[in-house]
């Protein structure tokens, strides 16, 4: 935001006086610059660049865990690895797609849930008639400074067959699922409910077609039981965090904007809507990105609650990619998992750039284009 | 101005690639030095619980104090993750328990010393347990111990449903008749570990299994597997048996220990649990009931496996003989209630805890894990089947287990 704000003028100044700045820096200034960043450009080389590109290596070799992957006698796979994952039709394939099917629904559960719960909780706390501030803003950080796996632990207990949750629910007479426990999937549940299909018979049409290794229905399930117990755990943990974030812009809304637009004659609701939320857009995107990079890559709460059971429900794709180098010692196609997981989260990240950028001057144009048309 | 950055950055990279690849290259070669007098072992164990850990530490302390070597046992969290994380690092434990389960993988990756053939008497070891570790016709490593399933019943829970002695059952018929008496009775009769290391008994037990007797062809999708899998099926659907989640538990034993079903198929480390966790339940343990085509149990073992690049082989060795010396296993037994890996010494366990025969008799017909690479995943996935038997065709199941198995065998 600092950077978009200051540029313009920075543009418009001549030329030579930008080119005059840039070389004020003399030679031994740049080595001191250098210098300073070195210790930093090295950590980052040796510890993230390096390894990335030795995983890339491995990700194109079938190198089993023995020794160096940079040996010479390492065999060489190509895109093997790959091809395991997307054309070649076998159990490689099949877990990977179900990984991806399992991160699908959660993504698309767990990112629109946490963003509206943050701002929520944050729309609550800034609220200037609300007493004890302090102590709500606590209390919803809190879980998102805690570790994860303790809160993991916690929710299992919570949603135990006899747990609290199910507890709760008997309250109301209805009786719970075994949560960490069923693998049925949340569609299937419900389309078998309204009766369009019925859950142990799936209709031929859709158990007969398979697409890459999974048949439609089982694209079709939604989430699982047990991974809607994770869900509910991590939008708890993480809306916290963004909570925060919503907060720090809310507050930077002056309080002028507020007053003005009501004297204006503006509803609650319709400030919030035309005035706050475009002032929030950066957070929000920032809120989304960083959620949609985040759930892509969950894997503690897997590896502590489920091991990616039950009937493979929760296996998500970083916890597959582990469980395939570590356990099944084949590391080709485990950090070949990891790569495919990269290129989904980019290309995720610039989808919703891409669907989030700014169309303001195009459509200032347009007004002032009918505006004019009016007049 | 823009290059010299550029040269820089890059020049930094590359001294630094050089430098990372030419660290990680040393200490890669195929035969390590080998180091003689006093050696420093690291044994990298995945311990069933303290007692093993204070066991296995004192066992090695004596070995290093009568040899004046060193020995430091360290019990491992999650032992498969940290030896897959050690040889991918390339410093791997000097000696570690290898499971039956991985032990091909391992094998296969070259990570294990054969070293089977310096044991003198390995011979005294059971058949079927060498059988688990023998890889390419070599003996990789000596099994520490075992262990087979057979079948336990509240005693209480059984006479509550007007059951005696002699209904104790010997035959599928027998298993799903007194299933019904007890589940007339309000109790809940069987809970079954979601497994293919329980309802795989079932399957052998009809004569089938998963891959042939010398592991070399997927027998996944046999008539046998399939009249197995719709018996445990059947039991499941009628109510007779559940899964210990289900019944809000983790396993077979802790449902077995809080009294909520009246029988269990486990091992005997359900032995020191119930000891330790339920005290009070009194049971009894009993052979597995036979099947169409006779007794069939299933056997765990566990091997000492040594690093193919130890500085110290020969100690290395030496230590492991002492760990599976006869006296040494007789303390291992008493400790933290193993079977022994030797044969001989059979009678003298069965002096000590009579109450074991079920489980020693299986080891004359158990049929040893799946023993061959790259199956780990295969069989996770066949579990991952089971967990839905009640919903899922079985006969769907063992054509995935056939199709899966027959991949992994192929490559």
């Amino acid at each position: 935001m600092v950077l978009t704000s200051e540029a313009p003028p920075q543009q418009r100044e001549p030329a030579p006086r930008w080119r005059r700045r840039r070389s004020g820096l003399n030679r031994p200034e740049r080595i001191a610059g250098w210098l300073f960043v070195a210790p930093v450009i090295v950590l980052l080389t040796i510890f993230l660049l390096v390894p990335i590109l030795m995983a890339l290596w491995v990700s194109f070799t079938s190198w089993n865990g023995q020794g160096s992957p940079l040996r010479a006698d390492v065999p060489f796979a190509g895109l093997d690895n790959y091809a395991r994952l997307f054309a070649r039709d076998g159990l490689t394939r099949q877990d990977f797609m179900t990984s991806i099917r399992n991160n699908l629904y959660y993504v698309l559960l767990v990112v629109p849930l946490q963003t509206v719960l943050a701002l929520a909780l944050a729309l609550a706390v800034n609220q200037r008639l609300l007493k004890a501030k302090s102590f709500f803003r606590t209390a919803f950080y809190f879980p998102s400074i805690t570790s994860s796996v303790a809160i993991t632990v916690v929710f299992m207990f919570l949603f135990a067959n006899s747990g609290a949750v199910n507890g709760v629910l008997a309250w109301f007479g209805i009786k719970g699922p075994n949560w960490f426990s069923d693998p049925r999937g949340l569609l299937h549940i419900i389309l078998d409910a309204v009766g369009l299909v019925d859950i142990d018979n799936p209709p031929a049409v859709l158990a007969n077609n398979e697409l890459l290794g999974l048949s439609w229905w089982q694209w079709l399930s939604g989430p699982s039981v047990a991974l809607c117990a994770i869900i509910c755990l991590v939008v708890w943990t993480t809306s916290g965090t963004f909570m925060l974030m919503f907060l720090a812009a809310l507050q930077n809304i002056p309080v002028e904007l507020e007053e003005a637009s009501l004297i204006d004659g503006a509803t609650r609701w319709q400030y919030l809507r035309k005035v706050m939320l475009p002032m929030l857009k950066p957070t929000m995107f920032l809120v989304i990105t960083l959620g949609l990079i985040g759930t892509w890559q969950v894997f503690d709460q897997v590896y502590v609650a489920s091991k990616g059971n039950p009937a493979k429900t929760t296996l998500t794709p970083a916890y597959l990619s582990f469980r395939t180098a570590f356990l099944d010692l084949n590391f080709g196609t485990g950090a070949a998992i990891a790569f495919v997981l990269f290129a989904i989260i980019i290309v995720m990240t610039l989808i919703q750039r891409w669907v989030m950028r700014d169309r303001d001057v195009q459509r200032s144009r347009w007004f002032r284009f009918r505006r004019a048309r009016s007049v | 101005m823009r290059t010299s950055h550029r040269v820089m950055a890059a020049a930094f990279l590359a001294t630094a690639m050089v430098a990372s690849a030419s660290a990680c290259g040393r200490g890669f070669d195929d035969t390590p030095e080998q180091q003689s007098g006093p050696a420093d072992l690291e044994v990298l164990i995945g311990s069933s619980g303290q007692a093993e850990t204070d066991a296995v530490q004192q066992a090695a302390a004596e070995w290093a104090a009568a040899t004046g070597n060193k020995a430091t046992v360290i019990p491992a969290q999650d032992l498969a993750q940290q030896l897959g994380q050690a040889f991918a690092g390339s410093n791997p434990p000097d000696v570690f328990y290898v499971e039956a389960g991985r032990f091909a993988d391992y094998a296969k990756a070259g990570a294990l010393l054969p070293y089977g053939s310096e044991i003198e008497d390995a011979n005294d070891f059971y058949q079927s347990l060498r059988d688990t570790f023998t890889f390419d016709g070599q003996l990789y490593c000596i099994p520490k111990d075992f262990s087979t399933i057979a079948m336990q019943i509240n005693t209480d829970l059984w006479a509550q449903a007007g059951l005696t002695e002699d209904d104790v059952p010997t035959t599928w018929e027998e298993l799903r008749s007194v299933a019904e008496r007890l589940k007339a009775a309000g109790i809940t009769p069987i809970v079954i570990g979601d497994t293919r290391d329980r309802i795989g008994a079932f399957m052998v037990q009809a004569g089938g299994w998963i891959v042939s007797k010398d592991g070399t062809q997927a027998t996944g999708d046999s008539p046998e597997n399939l009249q197995a899998l719709e018996f445990v099926k059947g039991l499941i659907a009628d109510g007779l048996a559940v899964y210990p989640r289900d019944i809000d538990t983790g396993w077979g034993g802790e449902a077995f220990g809080k009294q909520l079903a009246a029988i269990t198929f486990e091992g005997n480390w359900i032995k020191g649990a119930l000891q330790n966790d339920f005290p009070d339940v009194k049971y009894t343990v009993h052979e597995m009931p036979a099947g169409p085509k006779g007794k069939g149990t299933l056997s765990f073992t566990v091997c000492w496996g040594i690093s193919a690049k130890t500085q110290y082989r020969e100690q290395a060795i030496d230590f492991v003989r002492h760990m599976v010396s006869a006296e040494q296993q007789i303390k291992f037994t008493e400790a933290f209630g193993v079977m022994p890996s030797r044969s001989s010494l059979r009678d003298q366990y069965l002096a000590k805890f009579p109450a074991d025969e079920a489980f020693i008799a299986g080891a004359e017909y158990a049929q040893g894990p799946v023993k061959a690479p790259k199956m780990d995943s295969v069989l996770a996935d066949f579990d991952a089947g089971l967990q839905q038997l009640a919903t899922t065709d079985p006969k769907t199941l063992l054509e995935n287990l056939q199709k899966n198995t027959e991949a992994a065998l192929a490559g």
